[in-house]
């Protein structure tokens, strides 16, 4: 299967670099733009066929190493 | 005296920290790989500065689960001195053997340059050669220094005097001025500021001979 893990920060985690994507999308004229947060997207081919266990595997390497805890939310999406 | 310096891919004050040890003790350090299993009987365990694994991921990530984290984990719960410098610093947040995180820095400028920290525990295993002193000249070199714990985290941080340095004049925006904590049991010290870089008058400085100095004499 392939996963997608989206990593976001926590909310009230200041993020330096999304305050400077704003600041620059307010130099554009995009006047519009509230406020801008950074995270990241992780792909992960899964030699899994079964949902619920590509779900667990990738549950455990996301707190094992591809989020942390401390600062960071994670949530996995699972396709075929 | 026996002293251990890990060294992982892109470690890169390595070998300025073996220089200040090998001057505190006499003795040149052990330089551990990151890949091996166990670090060889030391009494004293330094995790250097330096980009380790490129900041792939988050800064100390990937090198927090390298082969020889283990070991180091390890021994750092059965009370072996541990310090970790700038990246060190990362990888034993990384590792959760101090709590908190070392995020982007505030301004999102790479900081670079002298700065003056407050002593603010002289009473620990680290600062017995800073006795005396509220204010200590190290430099900082560093992107992702800015650190970052919950309120609850921080005042319990305070409350038990694991704030061992504070900037005077802070670089990066981190919470309540951190430079440097200790953890609960006291032999586990994470700062970002560099004193290996402070050990000789023609390196600008040396309040970090004296810091060095400090630490293996309360070994000894």
């Amino acid at each position: 299967m392939k996963a997608k893990v989206h990593i976001t920060l926590k909310n009230g985690v200041l993020d330096p670099q999304g305050k400077a994507i704003a600041s620059a999308l307010h130099g554009l004229g995009f006047d519009g733009v509230g406020e801008v947060r950074q995270g990241k997207v992780i792909e992960l081919q899964v030699n899994e066929t079964d949902e619920a266990r590509a779900r667990e595997q990738v549950e455990a390497m996301c707190k094992k190493l591809l989020a942390n805890p401390v600062m960071e939310n994670y949530t996995i999406e699972l396709s075929a | 005296m026996k002293t251990a310096v890990i060294v992982f891919p892109a470690s890169n004050c390595d070998r300025d920290a073996a220089t200040a040890l090998e001057q505190a003790t006499g003795t040149a350090p052990h330089m551990v790989w990151h890949g091996e299993t166990e670090v060889p009987d030391a009494d004293f365990i330094v995790l250097p500065g330096g980009f380790s694994y490129g900041d792939y991921l988050r800064s100390g990530a990937m090198a927090a689960r390298s082969p020889i984290m283990a070991d180091i984990i390890r021994k750092a719960e059965a009370g072996v001195p541990l310090l970790g410098v700038c990246n060190g610093f990362q990888v034993l947040t990384e590792a959760q053997l101090l709590p908190g995180a070392l995020m982007r820095n505030a301004g999102l400028d790479f900081v670079c340059g002298m700065q003056t920290l407050q002593v603010v525990n002289d009473d620990t295993k680290f600062t017995g050669g800073l006795k005396g002193r509220s204010y200590v000249d190290f430099p900082v070199a560093h992107h992702d220094g800015n650190y970052e714990a919950d309120e609850e985290t921080l005042d319990r941080l305070e409350g038990e005097g694991r704030v061992v340095f504070r900037y005077v004049a802070n670089p990066n925006g981190s919470a309540r001025n951190i430079a440097g904590i200790v953890n609960e049991k006291g032999n586990v010290l994470g700062m970002m500021p560099h004193p290996e870089r402070v050990i000789s008058p023609i390196l600008g400085g040396t309040d970090g001979a004296a810091f060095f100095k400090g630490i293996i004499e309360a070994l000894n």
